[in-house]
């Protein structure tokens, strides 16, 4: 079983590659179901390869498999391979997985789309380079998958192209995330220079060897492969993009801007955790990042109005988790933090998409509400997920995760408490904004009634996901309540566990007792000023006007790299767009010319002129010897 | 002789269409087709029955042929063919027939006139890829430059006489510094062995006193940083691009400016490897400015042709940088630039002259939303965008990834520098597609997406990017033993650091500590 690996990939890429050849000669419910039947079918071999993978682990948990050697030049030799470990089978089984039920979603939701074909094509193409990033064995492999991820965002933020504002979307997550692509590039140059090779495998058994603790090449390297995570997965500074990423189908935000490529920051340093726990000072940066930007980002959230930013920041901010979690050495807590995400955060942005299209394209919270009598199946899947976001304990998964993720910032070995405090703080406004959410899309008055009631094709992920944003967390429980450590001890094989303070132990019950209650007040202060006594939050935002202002465009960093940035990049583009050198070369022409012109006028045709051209030349040259 | 054959195909053919074009206006494109796909052939039959391709010993040619041409001064006519030249000569025949197939319906006036201008441009350049003789390639070097002048001249767009001045002033101008180089050359090897002779071979070993190098490579080098163009050397470039017609841009972009490439990589390292090195920070920094400026010009530029001539700057910078890191990995980065540049930068002047020829302009402003006429020219269009800023898969992520990578060993100041070209060209890529075919649709009466011609003249181009992008195997192949012969004078040194051009010498570095490495680097 295990040798069908390379299909996985390969049948998403088939389906792209028949879509985009023969689509025009498709009816249109063929190529809907030739899209998503790719992606089924691929689920159905992650499935089977990850029975086997379980049943029957591969010698050291790792299976390889290479299909052509790619580039063969004095040593540098990667090779289109994949490699399945642990880690890459999480990621797969959640690519083909929610991937399948996010395109099941969308033949319904883009049925009345002209564009339905080029839709499934790119959604695949996605699906496929999303897939040979995870499952690659080297970094420049990954690297092919990074890009082609990128594009596949590209395309479908750009969807809609001719509205001229999406294709600005398009364009600017494009190039932010290029931005980090390229450091992480270099990157890959400086690895290459110290270990003679881009196979991970071999630099992550390599490096501990080569370099020591805090080595200046170490912290380069993992800077530099920061960078990339940085970028893709939309932290600071390189994260605003993804709030306007939003400009795309709901589908594509749910797939691309939720559950799996904005977390490709996540996999990558997840990867390379041998480079990084040989630079603690980067250690430290990630941890520091993830808990500026899921604070930063929660904040954002706050102040929305579209529904869709509320979940773009929301994601920005969970992603914020998953570094912080990074940054402590939790690598197994981290990816866990992915694993729910990617149910809950999908699942949020399809019932997002469910409300959406029975408004008729409204993104706007304050003209929805009342919502949850016409729409009980969007309502209550979408309580599901939002239970999951705010991590209402016990019951949702998100709960689990986000409790490991804390745990480790107050005990964990590099763990302190102001990221501990950070984390909670982040929790408390995670459920704020997450209950005002619900109450302004759900409950209230009605505003508009909904004219369209979701079929099946939207209801079934809406329910399989909601399902498993409920009981997705149960494979890995607190230490504290029981033993059930499967997501860790699966991950055990891949990535090292964290260390925990002995002395710190004792205290797990009440930090689970505090966050509990820090997820219960958030949700109070979201009830209490949006349900109970609107006119509070109102009169809260008239006296907070310009704070609100600030935390609605994001802290105003794109007003800053507008400046920084764009203007000072277009404004040299348009003086010179003529080419300043082009001069020079002007210059010298039109030297020539005068030149011409004054020895044109030495040529008068009178003979005294000539007489005394000869008599002046000869004094000189008269001169010229004497003086000599 | 299949060589000579190679070359006297093509002239003999645009000889015929010439005078054909006296008799009837259609024979001269059939004779020219025909000419083009008989030495297309004929080189892939030879090029097939190659054993091993790579496998030859360094010194070894493919082919050969020598014969004497002006015995007095010592010129000969020797033509011969290693890998390098292989892989070039096979991109000049097949940009031959998609230029002859490119100018099917565009070219009406002086047919058989234009398609004796056009084969002998592209009989030119083959034997400058094939001409070890300084003289003869001299010969072949101008023989590619005034059939050039009159295809811009005659059959070009508005401003056409000034480009073709203009190209053909910047052109005359360096080329004449390159033969007072070779005239140089020739005298002072003949004087201190005896033996006057413009033949490769024996002039690669001539002695020189170190400053007489530096200025005969600086001669030598100045025909061809402008040909390739390296800032500030590329005023030529954009002028005699936009005005040239799409065969004519077809051409320049995929042939003429990899004449300068080539000849640097075949005649300024191997005769003077040490001035080189002397000047390979200033090369350097040359191949960044071209990078970037050119990058920033194309974002500029508000007609679409200009802006993909610009985009030629830069990634022609890449080759610069990649031809002064005198490293394997570099010099195979730049040989797979050079032909993925060729197709992709070609196929975006295609699509430009498919978008003229059907609304009569080159202005931006005046395109946009042409996707929903015309999906199958603009997702065409996206894919070559796409590979102009080096998307992974695409040919010219494997060059600009391995000439970044080589040049990272030379000086890693500079490659950093260059690889913010990567943001700049996903700047300029993406505005193109936007611009052209995103956007609201603009009202235009005539669009039909491509005809079958047209798809006929992209499927190669298509397939050639991909292939080069994910199995470019061969290519390195072929190319390897002649890069490690121009490379052998830096051999000795190279392995002392680690990234021996002879074998594997980067598992070395494993044993090394880095800053050792690094510190070699730096005092060479």
């Amino acid at each position: 079983m295990l040798e069908n690996l390379w299909l996985i990939p390969a049948i998403p890429f088939a389906g792209f590659f028949i879509l985009a050849v023969l689509g025009r000669r498709l009816p249109r419910v063929a190529a809907a179901w030739i899209g998503t039947g790719s992606i089924g079918l691929s689920a159905l071999l992650a499935i089977l390869v990850g029975i086997r993978y379980l049943s029957a682990p591969p010698e050291g948990y790792a299976f390889r498999q290479t299909l052509w050697q790619w580039i063969e030049v004095a040593g540098f030799s990667p090779s289109i391979s994949f490699y399945l470990d642990s880690l890459s089978l999480v990621f797969i089984l959640i690519i083909t997985v929610v991937g399948f039920f996010i395109h099941l979603y969308s033949i319904e939701f883009m049925e009345a789309d002209e564009g339905l074909k080029r839709f499934f094509a790119y959604m695949n193409l996605f699906v496929g380079a999303m897939l040979t990033l995870v499952l690659a064995d080297s970094l420049v492999l990954m690297y092919l998958g990074w890009e082609g991820v990128g594009l596949g965002s590209y395309l479908l933020i750009g969807f809609w192209y001719q509205e001229p504002a999406n294709g600005y979307a398009a364009r600017k997550a494009f190039v932010m995330t290029r931005v980090g692509d390229t450091a992480m590039a270099l990157g890959l140059f400086l690895l290459f220079t110290s270990f003679g090779t881009l196979d991970i495998s071999t630099i992550t058994a390599a490096a501990p060897q080569q370099w020591r603790p805090g080595d200046q090449l170490a912290v380069w390297a993992a800077l530099l492969l920061l960078g990339g995570a940085l970028g893709k997965s939309a932290q600071l500074p390189l994260q605003t993009w993804l709030p306007d990423a939003m400009a795309g189908p709901t589908p594509v935000s749910a797939l691309i801007h939720a559950a799996t490529m904005v977390t490709a920051g996540v996999y990558l340093i997840a990867r390379m955790h041998a480079v990084f726990e040989l630079a603690p000072s980067v250690m430290a940066l990630v941890a520091i990042i993830g808990a500026a930007t899921l604070l930063l980002a929660g904040f954002s959230a706050l102040t929305q109005s579209d529904i869709k930013r509320v979940l773009a920041y929301s994601t920005i901010s969970q992603i914020g988790y998953m570094f912080l979690a990074l940054g402590l050495g939790a690598w197994s807590a981290a990816v866990f933090h992915f694993f729910t995400h990617a149910f809950f955060k999908a699942l949020l942005f399809l019932g997002a998409g469910a409300v959406i299209l029975a408004m008729h394209h409204e993104h706007d919270m304050f003209k929805m509400g009342g919502l949850w009598k016409k729409m009980p199946v969007t309502f209550w899947t979408f309580l599901a997920g939002s239970g999951a976001l705010a991590a209402l304990p016990l019951i949702t998964a998100g709960f689990y995760s986000k409790d490991q993720i804390l745990w480790y910032a107050w005990a964990g070995e590099r763990g302190n408490s102001w990221l501990w405090a950070a984390g909670m703080l982040g929790a408390l406004i995670t459920a704020a904004y997450t209950a005002r959410m619900v109450i302004l899309t759900f409950f209230g008055d009605m505003k508009q009634e909904p004219d369209k009631r979701p079929g099946v094709l939207i209801k079934i992920p809406l329910i399989v996901l909601a399902v498993l944003s409920i009981i997705g967390g149960f494979v890995e429980m607190p230490h504290n309540m029981a033993a059930v450590h499967l997501f860790s001890d699966w991950l055990g094989t891949a990535l090292p566990a964290i260390h925990v303070e002995e002395s710190l132990q004792a205290s797990e019950f009440l930090l689970q007792l505090a966050a509990a209650a820090t997820v219960f007040a958030g949700l109070f202060i979201g009830y209490w000023f949006y349900l109970r006594r609107p006119e509070l939050a109102a009169s809260a935002h008239r006296s907070f006007a310009g704070l609100h202002r600030f935390w609605f465009q994001g802290w105003g960093f794109d007003w800053l790299y507008e400046r920084l940035f764009i203007r000072p990049f277009t404004w040299l583009a348009a003086v010179n767009r003529a080419d300043v050198t082009d001069y020079i070369y002007t210059a010298l022409a039109k030297g020539n010319e005068s030149l011409y012109h004054i020895f044109s006028r030495t040529q008068t045709g009178q003979l005294r002129w000539y007489a005394f051209g000869i008599g002046v030349g000869a004094l000189i040259i008269i001169t010229l010897i004497a003086m000599s | 002789m299949i060589l000579v054959w190679l070359i006297t195909i093509l002239m003999g053919g645009g000889l015929l269409a010439w005078g054909a074009g006296f008799i009837n206006r259609s024979w001269p494109r059939w004779i020219a087709l025909a000419a083009t796909l008989a030495s297309f052939s004929l080189f892939l039959a030879f090029a097939f029955s190659v054993p091993g391709i790579g496998l030859g010993q360094p010194g070894d040619w493919l082919a050969e042929y020598n014969a004497p041409w002006i015995p007095a001064f010592g010129v000969q006519f020797h033509l011969a063919m290693d890998g390098l030249s292989l892989l070039l000569l096979g991109l000049t025949f097949i940009t031959g027939v998609l230029a002859v197939l490119v100018s099917w319906t565009q070219i009406r006036e002086r047919v058989g006139f234009y398609y004796f201008n056009l084969m002998w441009i592209l009989a030119g350049i083959a034997g400058v890829f094939l001409a070890l003789d300084l003289f003869l390639f001299y010969f072949f070097w101008e023989v590619m430059l005034v059939p050039m002048y009159f295809l811009i001249g005659i059959w070009g767009y508005e401003n056409r006489i000034y480009a073709a001045y203009k190209f053909f002033l910047f052109t005359q101008a360096s080329g004449l510094l390159m033969f007072l180089a070779i005239l140089a050359l020739y005298f002072i090897h003949g004087k201190t062995t005896g033996n006057f002779t413009f033949d490769y071979p024996e002039l690669l070993g001539a002695e020189l006193p170190t400053r007489t190098a530096f200025w005969l490579m600086l001669g030598f080098l100045a025909a061809f940083v402008v040909k390739l163009p390296a800032v500030p050397f590329h005023n030529w470039l954009p002028d005699a691009h936009t005005e040239a017609p799409t065969a004519g841009s077809v051409i320049l972009a995929g042939l003429l400016l990899k004449t300068g490439a080539y000849g640097i990589l075949r005649f300024v390292i191997p005769l003077f490897p040490e001035a080189a090195r002397d000047f390979a920070p200033t090369a350097m920094a040359l191949g960044v400015l071209s990078i970037l400026y050119g990058a920033k010009l194309a974002f500029a530029q508000t007609d679409l042709k200009r802006l993909v001539a610009y985009t030629s700057v830069s990634h022609m910078g890449f080759v610069l940088l990649g031809a002064f890191a005198f490293n394997i990995i570099a010099y195979q980065g730049v040989v797979i630039q050079l032909l993925a540049h060729g197709i992709s930068t070609g196929a975006l002047f295609i699509i430009v002259g498919c978008i003229q020829e059907r609304i009569h302009t080159r202005d931006i402003g005046q395109m946009g939303g042409f996707w929903q006429k015309m999906p199958g020219m603009g997702a065409t269009a996206l894919l070559f965008a796409l590979a102009s800023l080096g998307l992974p898969g695409l040919g010219n992520f494997v060059a600009e990834f391995l000439t970044l990578l080589g040049a990272w060993q030379a000086s890693i100041l500079w490659t950093a520098l260059a690889a913010l070209g990567l943001i700049f060209s996903a700047v300029y890529s993406l505005r193109i597609v936007q611009r052209v075919f995103h956007g609201a649709p603009m009202a235009k009466p005539n669009l039909p997406d491509l005809n079958v011609r047209e798809w006929l003249i992209m499927a190669p181009m298509i397939l050639l990017i991909f292939w080069l992008g994910l199995y470019p195997g061969p290519v390195l192949n072929s190319a390897d033993a002649p890069l490690r012969n121009i490379l052998a004078p830096f051999a000795k040194e190279e392995s002392s650091i680690g990234i021996a051009p002879e074998e594997d010498g980067l598992s070395l570095s494993l044993q090394k500590p880095e800053t050792e490495k690094r510190k070699v680097i730096n005092s060479k």
